[in-house]
């Protein structure tokens, strides 16, 4: 085996650290080390975004992130932007407006959904079918998905034009 | 906003939002990765790069000797099974050829992915790292991949059965011949359905964990029952002592309606390590071994009368179904030939199958089953013989619908049709799309250069998997009973543990399951917890495909919920000395009709029951079993109408406008099948113009991932329109039929004749799907679709 | 789906990345953003014995102008190019890379070091006659966009090379287009075609057109361009000169485009993206 690396890095504001592997993939450490499953692997290609999570407050695929990578940086995931007595408005959204079936691409799509109303807040509907080019969902047909991050936009404050 | 938040009593018909929700947005959903087991062991295969070959030598030596494997196994090795991996179709009068199908290739691998050997490890890590150690070597024969080649004669998939016919198959009403003498019009097409992935976001996996002679395996399926039947019955162990559970399953789509050898050799493996086995399938392999669906080429023939009245439809259908049958493989294209008549009053219908094998992965049900390829050869060729006939396309199907006034109507296939309206969805979706202001817009556009078309499909189908005395051995040939089961407990306190025998996964029904048994015991649904998926809780289920789980599983939950009412009546009758007969349930209580003030509570029903101090003669506790076997099938129906833009230029297809009018009887919760529709449009939008298995020459698997196996993106898309119209089923006592394979049942044909009917000024008039823009491209400039060939395959 | 083993370092400076590549010799790799190396990896495709990754190296981001160019670190990822608009063609090529997330991650030196033909940005420095640096042992180099590109997934770019910054000529008043033709909007361009444009009234200056995807490295259509330069960039003078863009490519057949289509392809995506060139030079 090849000689493990020092990580240490901040999950959901708390600090972590761990002695890993290389060429451990940022969603193992997460779902494996820290127990954090709710990060999902949907493919082995970078296609699907079911991995989706937040790096220094970007979003990226963590499948194609390694561990050491992150060393030092900031990770979020699903599990710490809300929790089922106190959700994040996007997770209330999805809620309310059946944005998913059977949950698995779910995680990864909030995360990606919240990322982009960060950069856009007030996006129209073709934006944010192209802000979620990188989330596969079988399930809904995107079309409660999309209703869910403009329910998100508009609760936020802002009027969609 | 859809929250909706009904009166006690008058839940069903709202558009609740789901209980199933808090955890999945949570991140504290629970599929098979997410557990792990104390011990656990990890398992990776190797697979075949090769699409046919016989295996001349396997070394495990190397794979054995590396740090962390435990072992190391081929099919030498798995000679203990009580059978090989099942295929569950024996329908009377009919030969159908089975090879053995092992969890190991014994000796010859037939398609790629085959697995060879698995490797057993202490993480997921090493055991990947050793599969590369294992080394197999391989005597390569010419790869079987054109089901026409295939059928004419040698090479053979398996040189032992001297063919590679799967089976013949043939479901004929009136006399099609007869009906071509009466038409003035016939049209006659090749129509090429081909192979598609079920695609479900997360990818199969088991855990296996064999102690002290009990097996429990958590795995990704929608079979639950199924799967612990043959585990049980191929590892020589009592039912009682085999536990399967799916936890939260990440989608289905057909692909989870299967006992995989996967998950055969995770126990087998569990029970000789002594120590649970973990195994979590990689995209990779889930494309290219995980059931695939369709692949049908058809030779289709329709006649008319010049008043557009349609005489006979004969199909002939050769279907690919890869190198083995899987557990209902021939099965699936029949399902479509009960519906080969369409919505229409056709007295001369005939479906004539032959399976055939190749070296590919299998084929076995995704999402509609045999059904989108009859809508498909329906709908499109109702469409041409329309324009041949100088008819207008929806005239033409209102020509021919079965009258609203002839259900229940038993049409030439042999089944009973419950209920319909076909007329009423027309006439609804015609509130939605303004076809004489579209044809304006469509001439004005042509003339500056843009090309758009409309395309429609009125549908109907055959679901709710059921009954058994029709599907069963001596029926159809499934070698199960499909009934459906529920147990409905009260505790204590008044709350509600509804059992399903079904096995969502996706679909929203402990929601709708709640808000069914909640209005009948006058409780909110929120206090009805539904468990399903769990082989030790609750009865024997049938579990969840073909559209079936409200329509059988939803009916039982209401008999077996009026069980416990009939009981909690009595109860109450005893405590207010009143007849049973008079007992009503409203606002939440049980009262004498016309005392509603002097009700009680479920909760304090159950409290009686539970102390015991029931009516003499009565048992204590309130909890009632039913086992449901419906008297038909359901037949769901819809019109639905496209609306695309092709570009001349590239031929991109671009879809614009989507319009579904869908009649699934009376609705349990609207906001659920709306969600329903739209995945299933996308799933047939999907197949008509992105997603595609292709194998090469040599049988090798060229669309082996999510890169180049393209499920369409939320940007490729437009929102839908969706409405509905509801017409009961007579069949169960909510009148509902099935949902889930509606959408993807349309949308293919749908989108076809969209751009058919954008691209007719260039000359083009059939186009076999996937509509790539180089197809498209191509039908544009070189004429395609005037032969009967209907295009090229390639 | 995990990669095979290998050894990790993360130098604090440029030389030591570069000790590193010379003494780890051609089975070390650089790592930047990973999001073309990663993937490889993962699919066991490449399989390095060590990964050399440059993430605190001081120095590798950011964007600047600088004499009538634009300097971009070779660690800036594709979304910072996406939403600096004043980089022109560069930024309209970058924001149609994959997707949001891949765009975070994945940088413009990583893409451009990596040479996939098939890639969005290579076209981009072609046209825009961009340069790249690249520190070695020996020092530094420079290399222009026109011969980094040496076959599929070849560079110029040395094993013992860092490729550390871009520099992308302004271009200021010139129109530019880019039309990406591929199933779904996260694939990669089954064709691909960027435009500059310098028009002079009527009459047009100077035209550069790239190709993605069109043969086993980037390349421009020359005879396209030569065709335009000086004319009047009237529709039929730029659909005259669209018909050539496809003039010597050898594009590579694939499952969905033969190589005849995709040269048709070029030819009507040249033709559209020249007149959207056109119309962004208001």
């Amino acid at each position: 085996m090849s000689s493990t690396v020092n990580v240490r890095l901040t999950v959901n504001g708390v600090e972590r650290d761990l002695d890993v592997e290389p060429r451990l993939l940022l969603v193992h450490a997460l779902r494996d080390n820290l127990g954090l499953t709710g990060t999902h692997v949907g493919c082995d290609t970078s296609n699907c975004g079911a991995c989706t999570v937040h790096l220094d407050g970007r979003p990226v695929k963590s499948c194609t992130v390694l561990a050491v990578q992150a060393d030092g940086a900031e990770v979020t995931t699903i599990e710490g932007i809300g929790t089922e007595d106190n959700l994040h408005p996007m997770q209330e959204a999805f809620w309310n407006n059946h944005g998913l079936q059977c949950g698995y691409c779910t995680p990864g799509m909030i995360m990606a959904a919240t990322a982009l109303l960060a950069e856009n807040p007030n996006p129209t509907e073709a934006e944010v079918r192209h802000g979620l080019e990188g989330n596969l969902c079988r399930c809904t047909g995107y079309h409660n998905i999309v209703k869910s991050v403009l329910d998100a936009a508009s609760k936020s404050g802002q009027v969609t034009a | 906003m859809s929250v909706t938040e009904a009166p006690l009593g008058a839940n069903v018909g709202s558009a609740l939002r789901r209980k199933e929700d808090p955890p999945l947005i949570t991140g504290h959903g629970r599929y098979v990765d997410d557990i792990t087991l104390p011990g656990q062991l990890w398992a990776s295969f190797v697979r075949s790069p090769e699409a046919n070959a016989t295996i001349t030598s396997i070394d495990t030596s190397a794979a054995i000797a590396r740090d962390g494997i435990t072992a190391v196994f081929t099919g030498e090795d798995m000679s203990d099974l009580g059978g090989p991996l099942p295929m569950a179709w024996a329908p009377p009068g009919v030969e159908v050829n089975n090879p053995e199908h092992w969890p190991l290739a014994k000796g010859a691998v037939k398609h790629v992915g085959d697995p060879v050997a698995v490797v057993i490890g202490k993480d997921r890590y090493a055991v990947q790292d050793a599969t590369e150690d294992v080394f197999v070597e391989y005597e390569t024969l010419p790869a079987i991949v054109d089901p026409e080649a295939a059928i004419a004669g040698a090479p053979f998939v398996h040189e032992s059965l001297g063919t590679n016919k799967v089976h013949e198959w043939t479901l004929a009403g009136g006399d099609v011949e007869a009906g071509f003498a009466q038409a003035d019009v016939i049209v006659e097409r090749r129509v090429v359905n081909h192979r598609i992935a079920g695609a479900p976001i997360e990818c199969r996996g088991v855990i296996a964990d064999y102690r002290a002679g009990s097996l429990t395996l958590y795995t990704a399926t929608q079979v639950p029952h199924f799967v612990r039947l043959f585990m049980a019955l191929l590892l020589g162990l009592g039912e009682d002592h085999v536990r399967v559970i799916a936890p939260d399953v990440g989608g289905g789509f057909g692909q989870k309606l299967q006992v995989y050898g996967e998950e055969l050799l995770a126990c087998w493996a569990s029970r000789k390590l002594g120590l649970p086995v973990k195994w979590t399938e990689t995209r990779s392999e889930n494309m290219s071994v995980a059931h695939q669906g369709r692949d049908q080429i058809s030779h289709v023939k329709m006649g008319a009368k010049r008043d557009g009245t349609i005489t006979a439809f004969h199909v002939k259908i050769l279907a690919d179904f890869g190198a083995y049958n899987m557990i209902l493989t021939p099965l699936i294209p029949s399902l479509g030939a009960f519906v080969m008549g369409g919505c229409y009053k056709i007295p001369n219908v005939q479906t004539d199958i032959t399976g055939v094998f190749t070296n590919k992965c299998p084929t076995d049900a995704i999402r509609g089953a045999g059904r989108p390829e009859a809508t498909h050869m329906i709908e499109v060729t109702v469409d041409q013989l329309a324009h041949e006939l100088g008819m207008d396309p929806l005239e033409m199907r209102r020509k021919n619908f079965i009258p609203k006034e002839d259900f229940p109507a038993a049409v030439a296939t042999g089944v009973v049709y419950d209920s319909g309206d076909y007329h009423g969805t027309l006439d609804k979706l015609m509130e939605h799309v303004d076809v004489p202001a579209f044809r304006a817009e469509q001439e004005q556009l042509r003339s500056e250069g843009i090309y758009r078309g409309i395309g429609f499909c009125t549908w109907t189908e055959i679901c709710g998997l059921a009954p058994s005395r029709v599907t069963g051995p001596a029926g159809v040939g499934v070698q199960a009973g499909l009934w459906e089961s529920a147990m409905v407990r009260v505790h204590n306190t008044g709350a509600v543990t509804v059992y399903t025998g079904t096995s969502p996964h996706g679909q929203g029904l402990d929601t709708a399951m709640a808000q069914i048994a909640a209005d009948r015991l006058g409780v909110d649904p929120a206090v009805v917890e539904v468990i399903h998926g769990d082989t030790s809780m609750g009865p024997e289920g049938r579990n969840t495909y073909g559209s079936r789980s409200l329509a059988t599983g939803g009916e039982a939950v209401v008999r077996a919920t009026d069980k416990v009412v009939a009981k909690a009546k009595a109860i109450v009758a005893a405590e207010l000395e009143a007849s049973a007969e008079d007992i009503e349930v409203t606002n939440g209580k049980f009262s004498v009709k016309g005392s509603p003030d002097q009700g009680m509570a479920l909760a304090d029903i159950a409290g009686i029951a539970y102390v015991g101090a029931v009516p003499e003669g009565m048992e204590p506790g309130l909890e009632e079993t039913t086992f449901y076997d419906p008297e038909n099938f359901v037949f769901p129906f819809g019109a639905h109408a496209c609306i695309v833009d092709v570009d001349p230029e590239t031929g991109k297809v671009k879809v614009l406008r989507y319009v579904a009018v869908d009649d699934c009887g009376p609705a349990i919760n609207p906001m659920l099948i709306d969600g329903q529709i739209h995945g299933g449009v996308v799933h047939g939008i999907g197949q008509a113009l992105y997603e595609r298995v292709h194998y090469d020459e040599q049988g090798q698997l060229v669309t082996g991932s999510f890169v180049n196996y393209a499920l369409a993106t939320a940007a490729e898309l437009p929102s839908f329109e969706t409405d509905r119209t509801e017409t009961p089923s007579p069949v169960n006592s909510l009148g509902v039929k099935g949902v889930g394979e509606a959408g993807t049942i349309a949308a293919s044909a749908v989108v076809t004749n969209a751009v058919i009917d954008a691209l007719r000024p260039l000359g083009v008039d059939y186009i076999n799907m996937p509509l790539s823009p180089m197809r498209v491209w191509d039908a544009i400039n070189h004429g395609q679709g005037a032969s009967p060939e209907g295009g090229s395959q390639s | 789906m995990i990669p095979a083993e290998f050894e990790y370092t993360a130098p604090e400076s440029l030389d030591d990345a570069i000790r590193a590549l010379v003494d780890a010799g051609e089975d070390a790799k650089l790592l930047a953003g990973g999001h073309s190396l990663i993937p490889l990896m993962k699919l066991r495709l490449a399989a390095p014995s060590l990964l050399v990754d440059l993430r605190k190296v001081p120095g590798l981001h950011g964007v600047e102008r600088q004499n009538g160019a634009w300097r971009i670190g070779a660690l800036t990822p594709h979304a910072v190019l996406e939403h600096s608009p004043d980089l022109g063609v560069t930024s309209m090529v970058a924001a149609t890379i994959a997707d949001p997330q891949v765009r975070h991650r994945g940088t413009i030196g990583g893409s451009l070091a990596h040479g996939d033909s098939a890639s969005d940005l290579p076209a981009a420095m072609l046209i825009t006659e961009a340069e790249v640096t690249l520190q070695g042992p020996n020092g530094q180099r420079s290399v222009a966009a026109a011969d980094l590109f040496k076959d599929y997934m070849t560079t110029a770019v040395g094993d013992d090379e860092v490729l550390t910054e871009v520099r992308v000529p302004a271009l200021d008043g010139w129109g530019c287009g880019h039309h990406k033709f591929n199933r779904r909007s996260e694939d990669w361009a089954m064709v691909g075609v960027c435009v500059v444009v310098k028009a002079s009234g009527p009459t047009c200056e100077d035209i550069r057109i790239g190709l993605t995807s069109m043969g086993s490295v980037p390349s421009r259509a020359t005879a396209a361009e030569a065709a335009l330069r000086g004319q009047e960039l009237s529709a039929e003078n730029i659909a005259a000169a669209a018909e050539l863009a496809a003039d010597g490519t050898n594009p590579p057949a694939d499952l969905n485009a033969t190589a005849d289509y995709k040269r048709h392809l070029a030819r009507v995506l040249t033709r559209r993206a020249i007149t959207d060139a056109l119309s962004s030079t208001g």
